[in-house]
Formats: structure tokens, C-alpha cells, sequence
């Protein structure tokens, strides 16, 4: 689609992400082999179809890992541009600041149900020697930084995917249609999440749409969260800027925050957001008490009230998690080396349809994979 | 001398229903009620009544009652009854006008102004019957990093926090200003509720010091009954920096309210008058600040977090920050629409900003400068309502101050003569007599019962918002809306208008 017809299809400016707050239902469903095998995009594909009652067609994505085998040391960044003017400035951007070896349109193919597409390029792309001389950042801080500066001061453009051998793939759409446009069907990974949307209103912009990306870490998300507002505004506390509105961006952000820069293990990370009830910490061992107050205390405002399931994607892991009250359904279920979490069992037992144990994770409780030792990060 | 002033009140009496049992006249302590023998008639002087409710409370046959006299001046706009009669009472007297509780005039009321949000259909809400709801709150500095130990626990700086099992402490009111009784009911309640009470300027009596793990001990510019003693029985120590209703000046009881207890309470003599001067004159600027924050650091081991207490003024942003940044561990404000034991009108009525707009600025000025987590904030200055206090720790404070709602629930009728001494309700006086009439321990059980429904109505509130612990409601402006605001007021509480 070129700009040209792009200008019928055009969103509202004011109905984008980062306008206006949407609240949104969803769908997730997410599957991770530990000894590293590489699963098709298709299963993430077919799972969401069982599902498709719980998303309204305006919104569908995939995040892959280990996808990108040939450039598995290089940034691979997904960008949606408007027009080219925007292409080239961004172009120009990244060149300044990485050493391009490959960069092409992400081939898509025509699909009933998919429209108002932006021009969707990927770049692979290592860090100039010399920048990383000159700057007082760490390198994947300086990554997250420019992909935050494209995001925010160039109009028109949009990275949605910026970390090493992974990949989303989001568009307007249910997730089945959108995961057709892209050819999913040529990608494999030890990981894959999925999302369908069901937004209360109208945003059909692509980069509104699930995974939500930040370096290697993607999220989806299933519900609303009622301490937006309380988060988001500890999180612009220490840099990060907000201006998708959505629960899944400040969510992310969270967890890059505590994961990433305070070197929290994902355990901690998930006590902090979905911490247990103070009546549960006092009646704990008193080191583990000790512990989950001083955590729950200085970071009281990353506590996370409200409806939410979410699957977090990373390099070598996934983790899954509820709310405290478990006000959003998720199941977990296991065969061989492979991990599955969803929605909803249906889409499992699509995909694997004789689990050998199925559970529902109680709230608060990660469920938390990652790549057996031998198959190192 | 002509008395140029006609009486505000006017006692009516129903004769049909008066028994003459005189617990009108043994009752008020400003001997409103009179009972001629002679004649067998009771009577009353009217320019002696303030209007508190004692007498018309206590009369057995419900045959009295107050109402506002229609006597009048030529009405005018401009020079109200109000204005005339502080101009004929500075002509007679040449002194400063005194008043007590906070300002009557109408003001805005933002609170009034802020509309709360509820979760409908696209996320739950929380049935706090059925669902455990969380309003217990930390107060003070957070440590910024954690460090692993190589057995998988943690290690992190330790700061000294106030628990508190509700976001609502009562606020600083001197023994002295009311009385021993008060001070005792606030005390018992406070360890009842889990939080905390706060001793005001006029020292620790000894009897409470049993009370200690749920006081605050204030030192003040006047530094009366401050020892290390009382400083070790507290749980926390506030520094009083300003108070709301009286921004920039200190304080004066008079020396008729010094008696034996008051007088060994303060360390001063019986008779004199405590006056507390404008400044601390060992803070003149805020690294002086610093330096006393930390000399009573070191005098209680680190042991107890230090609050900093100041009157929300025009530059309470900027002051806050500074204040986050000499060590101190919590930060009060409070707005110029709280409550006094006495101070001069005119510096009630008019100086100072309201407690809502002060929460928002300073809120979000310790946030732009990456501060907030290394201080508690808490409000006061008329937190009224459970209502109140949401919208308070939604705009960002941890935990607010009550005291008027406090004095109401023990009998304070809001009459506003705390400054006479003569409280007929046993609070805000120091003579015996009075005194007894207030039971500390009926008392406790209405403020217990008044913080109790308090919390109710939190929870019952935050569960509509679909909202199970307080922290994920504090600062969460988005749960806000403003009505008939205008954009600036809005820009300021950082809240959008309704229907936004």
C-alpha cells in the first residue's frame, strides 16, 4: 500500500495510542521449548484461531525468539513507517549510530481482513565501535534510548521490535489474519507469544497492537490494570516516557525496569507486581518476610492492581503471570520439553492436544521457563 | 465605653418545655444562663454565647436553642456584619484579632471539585466484603537499590518507616491547647487503629508516655518539654517548621493555661505565657535544617524517621524539595484551611494555599526531580471525609492529618472559641472542672469508631475502582476528575476534567 491510498485509511490522529487511553481485552497464548527447539510460528497461529472470539479484529501480533539464526549477534529492528519521508530519516538515523548489514521490506502477502498497513522494513544491525567509545551509556541502554528518540521525534515513524534473534509481528487485524500477512509460516523459534486485542474503542493503529517491545523483552497483556496511573508516573521517575498510554507499555517498562537495571530476579520481579497479601508476608519464614517487605515496600508503586495475565518473552526465557487475585484466566500446561500458556486450555489442547499436566498458575505466581543450561543463552 | 457589638447568637428558650433544672446554667462555663431566685426565672446574656451546643445538648427537656440572630446592619456587600464588627472590636481593644479552628470563609474547597472514578465491565470491580483490601501504608524513605547475597536473599539500605494499618494519623494539638484528656483519648485510639498521634509543642504529659509506640513527638521553635527522654518515647520526631492555619508566625498560650501539669509538661513556669517564636532561631535556612534533622538523628540512635512539618505557601514546591534533600524521612504539609488553638484572623484568613493544589505541586515536583521515593508526604489542613482522604493519596500523598474531624468525633461543636479557654466540651481547656467532663475513654471509642468507618469507606471506595491496595492508588491521578475547574487549576492537580 503506498501513500496514496494510505490517505482514505488513515487513523484519526487523536484515536492513536498515546492520545487517548484504550482499554482492551484480549487473548494470549505463548509456547517455549527448553532444549531450544524450533517451533513453528504456525502452532502460535492456529492456538489464536481457537481463540478468536476473544479478540474483535483490531489487533493481533507474534513475538518470535531465536527467529533470526543468520544475525544472531545484530539488533533486529522492526520499523512501520507512514511514508518515506519518514523511512528516510529514520534510515538515516540508525546509519549514523549502526553498522547496517542487511535491511529489507518484511515480506507480507495480501490477505482478506488486513488493511490501513503501514511500509513495514526490518534492519540488522550491530552498535559503531566508536559510539559505544564516546558514550557514557551501556549498549543496551543506548539501543533502548534511540529506539525511544525514533519513536518519539520522528514523525511517522515507529520501531516495534528492537532486540538480538527475535522478532514481533503485529498489525491491525485478528491475530490468525495478521499472522497469514506476514508469512509466519516461514519463521521458527524456541519461543513464541501471541495476542489478540478486543480495544473498547476504535485505535487501528499498528503500533498499537501487542507485543509490546523493548530491546529483547516482549509482553502481551490480557486486561486493565486500575493502577495505570500510579505506575506509569514512578516509571517516568527514572526516564522512561509513556506515550502509548497502554497497560502493556508501562507493564514492560516495569519489568525493564526491575529486570534489567535493578538486576531483580524474575521471581522478585513477579513479587513485586503481584505481590503476596500483607496476612500472607507475616505469617512467612522470617528471612522470606524480611525479604518481600523491604521488596514490596520500595517498590510500592510497581505493585500492579487490576485484571491482567501476562506472557513475558525474553532472550533464552518466558515467564507468565496473574494478578494477585486472579481476576484474568490463564492455563499452563507441559509436554516434553515444551511449556505452553494460554487464555485458555482450548488453544493449548489445539496444539498439543494430549499435555501430560495442565494447571491454572494461581495469582501472583510466575510460571517461568528458560533455555536448559546446555543450550546457553 | 458603649459596646458597639450586638450578640451573634440568640438562646431560645421554649418555656412550655424548661423544667428549670439550671443544667444550662451549671453547664456553660461562659455563664450565658443565669437563674434568678428571687423571681424564679432563668435568663441568659446573649453576647456571652459562642454557640457550642453544650447547654442546648445537655437540657434534659430539649427546650433550648441557638439560632443566628437577625438583628442586622444595613446590608452591604463589601463591609460585612463581619468586617464592621472586627473594626469596632480592634477600636475598642487596639489588639490583634484572635481566632480559633480553620478559616470560615469560602474559599475554594478542591476536594469538592475532584470526582472519583469506578471500574465498570472492562475490568471488575473489588467486593471488599469478599476480597482482601489493603490500606496499610509505609511511611518514609524507600532504599533505591537491593543487593543480592550469594543464598538468593537480599540486602538493602534500612530506613526507619512508620507502619501504619490506616493512611490517617492525627495531627499535631499541643497538651496545653487542649487537654489532658483529649490528649489521652487521642493517644488510646491511635494504638487501638495501629497509627499514630502527635504530641504538638507542649511536650509528652508523663502518664502517656505508655503511649509512646504510637506517638509523635514534635519539636517546635519553642522547644517546650523537648528532652531527650521525650524524644527516645516517640516513634517518630516532627520538626514543626509551620502550621497551615498560621503560616510564618509562631505560637502563644497563654500563661492562665500554664497550671502545675501544663507548666512541668513544658518545662516553663506555672503562669507564664509559652510563646513560640516566628522561626526556629536555629533554622534560618534550610542547611540549618539539615543540620537539626540530623542532631536529632544522632540523639535517637537513626532510629526513628524524622517528619518535617510545613504550612503549604506559595513556593511549597520548591521548599518540599529542598526539604526531601536535608534528610528528613517524611514531609507534612499543611494547607491554610487547617485548624488552630489560636491565631491571629487576619494571618488565618489570608495567608497561605490550599492543601489540594500544595499536594499536587509538590507531588509532582519530587517526581521531575526523581525524589518522591526517598520521602513520605503527608497532608493535612481539612482532610473532612473518607472522600477526603482518596482523592488526597491519589494525587500522590501517602497518608494524611486530621484533627478537626478528630475534636468533632469527641465533642467539638466547631464553635471556634478554642482560643478563650473555657471549651464546655472538656477540650479545649485546661480548667479541671471542664476538663472532667471529658471521659478519655468514651472518647478513644468515637475516634476509634469515626477511623474505623473511615477505613470502610476506603476500601468500599478503592474496590470500585477495582483498586485492592493502597499503593496502586497513590498518585494515580487518572482516577481524578475535575469539575468546574478551570484548565490552570486542572494543569495543576494534574488531573483532566470530567468527561475527558
Amino acid at each position: 500500500m503506498d501513500e496514496i491510498d494510505q490517505m482514505t485509511e488513515r487513523v484519526a490522529e487523536e484515536r492513536r495510542e498515546g492520545n487517548t487511553r484504550i482499554p482492551s481485552g484480549c487473548a494470549i497464548c505463548g509456547y517455549f521449548s527448553r532444549s531450544g527447539r524450533a517451533l513453528p510460528a504456525t502452532d502460535a497461529v492456529d492456538a489464536m484461531s481457537y481463540m478468536h472470539d476473544r479478540s474483535n479484529g483490531l489487533g493481533g501480533g507474534f513475538a518470535g525468539y531465536g527467529i533470526y539464526p543468520d544475525f544472531p549477534d545484530h539488533y533486529a529492528f522492526h520499523v512501520f513507517y507512514d511514508n518515506d519521508r519518514a523511512r528516510e530519516e529514520t534510515e538515516a538515523f540508525l546509519k549514523v549510530r549502526f553498522d547496517i548489514s542487511n535491511m529489507e521490506r518484511i515480506p507480507t502477502r495480501k490477505v482478506y481482513g488486513i488493511k490501513g498497513a503501514p511500509l513495514i522494513w526490518r534492519y540488522f544491525g550491530k552498535l559503531q565501535p566508536e559510539i559505544m567509545a564516546h558514550t557514557e551509556l551501556d549498549e543496551e541502554e543506548y539501543v533502548c534510548r534511540s529506539v525511544i528518540h525514533i519513536n518519539t521525534k520522528i514523525k511517522g515513524a515507529y520501531v516495534f521490535s528492537s532486540g538480538k534473534n527475535m522478532g514481533v509481528f503485529k498489525g491491525v487485524g485478528y491475530p490468525e489474519d495478521v499472522g497469514e500477512y506476514y508469512c509466519l509460516g516461514d519463521y521458527k523459534g524456541y519461543c513464541w507469544t501471541a495476542h489478540g486485542r478486543y480495544p473498547t474503542n476504535t485505535p487501528g493503529w499498528w503500533g498499537g497492537a501487542h507485543p509490546f517491545n523493548i530491546l529483547d523483552y516482549t509482553v502481551v497483556h490480557n486486561g486493565e490494570i486500575s493502577s495505570y496511573d500510579a505506575n506509569r508516573r514512578f516509571m517516568e521517575m527514572y526516564g522512561y516516557k509513556c506515550t502509548l498510554l497502554t497497560d502493556t507499555e508501562v507493564i514492560t517498562y516495569i519489568i525493564d525496569y526491575l529486570h534489567r537495571k535493578r538486576k531483580l530476579t524474575l521471581p522478585d520481579v513477579a513479587k513485586v507486581i503481584a505481590p503476596p497479601f500483607w496476612e500472607q508476608i507475616e505469617r512467612m519464614e522470617p528471612k522470606e518476610r524480611e525479604k518481600l517487605t523491604t521488596l514490596r515496600n520500595m517498590y510500592a508503586s510497581l505493585l500492579i492492581t487490576g485484571p491482567f495475565s501476562i506472557i513475558l518473552g525474553y532472550s533464552g526465557g518466558m515467564m507468565a503471570l496473574n494478578d494477585r487475585l486472579k481476576l484474568r484466566s490463564m492455563v499452563a500446561a507441559e509436554k516434553d520439553d515444551v511449556t505452553y500458556v494460554a487464555s485458555e486450555e482450548c488453544a493449548i489442547r489445539s496444539i498439543c492436544p494430549e499435555p501430560t499436566r495442565t494447571w491454572s498458575p494461581a495469582g501472583g505466581e510466575p510460571v517461568i521457563v528458560e533455555l536448559d543450561k546446555e543450550n546457553g543463552r | 465605653m458603649i459596646d458597639y457589638i450586638q450578640p451573634d447568637y440568640e438562646v431560645v428558650r421554649n418555656k412550655e418545655l424548661c423544667i428549670k433544672c439550671k443544667v444550662c446554667v451549671r453547664q456553660c462555663a461562659n455563664k450565658v444562663h443565669m437563674y434568678d431566685e428571687k423571681r424564679d426565672v432563668l435568663y441568659v446574656d446573649n453576647s456571652k454565647c459562642v454557640n457550642c451546643h453544650r447547654c442546648v445538648t445537655l437540657c434534659p427537656a430539649k427546650a433550648l436553642k441557638i439560632v443566628k440572630t437577625d438583628h442586622c446592619f444595613k446590608p452591604s456587600a463589601n463591609y460585612t456584619e463581619d468586617i464592621i464588627k472586627d473594626i469596632y472590636r480592634q477600636a475598642d481593644t487596639g489588639g490583634v484579632l484572635l481566632s480559633s479552628m480553620g478559616t470560615p470563609k469560602s474559599y475554594p474547597v478542591y476536594w469538592d471539585k475532584i470526582l472519583l472514578n469506578a471500574s465498570q465491565v472492562t475490568n471488575p470491580s473489588i467486593d471488599p466484603l469478599r476480597e482482601p483490601m489493603e490500606i496499610r501504608t509505609y511511611l518514609g524513605k524507600k532504599p533505591e537499590e537491593i543487593r543480592y547475597l550469594p543464598d538468593g536473599s537480599i540486602e538493602a539500605e534500612k530506613y526507619s518507616n512508620l507502619e501504619l494499618k490506616v493512611p490517617i494519623m492525627f495531627s499535631a494539638m499541643s497538651y496545653g491547647s487542649i487537654s489532658k484528656n483529649a490528649h489521652l483519648a487521642l493517644a488510646k485510639a491511635a494504638e487501638t487503629l495501629g497509627t499514630f498521634y502527635n504530641t504538638g509543642e507542649g511536650g509528652l504529659h508523663e502518664d502517656l508516655y505508655k503511649y509512646g509506640p504510637n506517638t509523635i513527638v514534635q519539636v517546635a521553635s519553642g522547644r517546650f518539654g523537648v528532652h531527650p527522654a521525650y524524644l527516645g518515647a516517640g516513634a517518630a520526631i516532627e520538626i514543626k517548621i509551620g502550621q497551615g492555619a498560621k503560616p510564618g508566625i509562631g505560637g502563644h498560650l497563654p500563661g492562665s493555661k500554664i497550671g502545675p501539669e501544663v507548666s512541668r509538661t513544658r518545662m516553663i513556669p506555672m503562669g507564664t505565657d509559652a510563646i513560640s517564636p516566628a522561626p526556629h532561631h536555629d533554622i534560618y535556612s534550610i542547611e540549618d535544617l539539615r543540620q537539626l534533622v540530623y542532631s536529632l538523628k544522632e540523639a535517637t540512635d537513626y532510629k526513628k524517621p524524622v517528619i518535617v512539618k510545613i504550612a503549604a505557601v506559595h513556593n511549597v514546591a520548591a521548599i518540599a524539595s529542598g526539604i526531601a534533600r536535608s534528610g528528613a524521612d517524611i514531609i507534612a504539609i499543611d494547607g491554610f484551611r487547617g485548624g488552630t488553638g489560636a491565631a491571629p484572623t487576619r494571618i488565618r484568613d489570608n495567608v497561605g494555599i490550599p492543601i489540594e493544589l500544595a499536594l499536587a505541586a509538590v507531588d509532582t515536583r519530587l517526581r521531575e526531580e526523581g525524589i518522591r521515593n526517598s520521602v513520605g508526604i503527608v497532608v493535612g489542613g481539612s482532610v473532612r471525609t473518607s472522600g477526603d482522604v482518596v482523592k488526597a493519596i491519589a494525587l500522590g500523598a501517602d497518608a494524611v492529618y486530621i484533627a478537626t474531624p478528630a475534636l468533632l468525633a469527641i465533642g467539638c461543636h466547631l464553635c471556634r472559641s478554642c482560643h478563650a479557654g473555657r471549651c464546655n466540651w472538656g477540650i479545649a481547656t485546661q480548667v479541671p472542672e471542664l476538663v472532667q467532663r471529658l471521659n478519655p475513654e468514651v472518647a478513644a471509642r468515637r475516634l476509634v469508631n469515626l477511623v474505623s468507618a473511615w477505613a470502610h469507606e476506603i476500601k468500599e471506595i478503592m474496590g470500585g475502582m477495582g483498586i485492592n491496595s493502597i499503593e496502586a492508588l497513590r498518585g494515580n491521578r487518572l482516577m481524578l476528575r475535575g469539575v468546574g475547574m478551570t484548565q490552570k487549576e486542572l494543569d495543576i492537580l494534574g488531573i483532566k476534567h470530567a468527561g475527558e
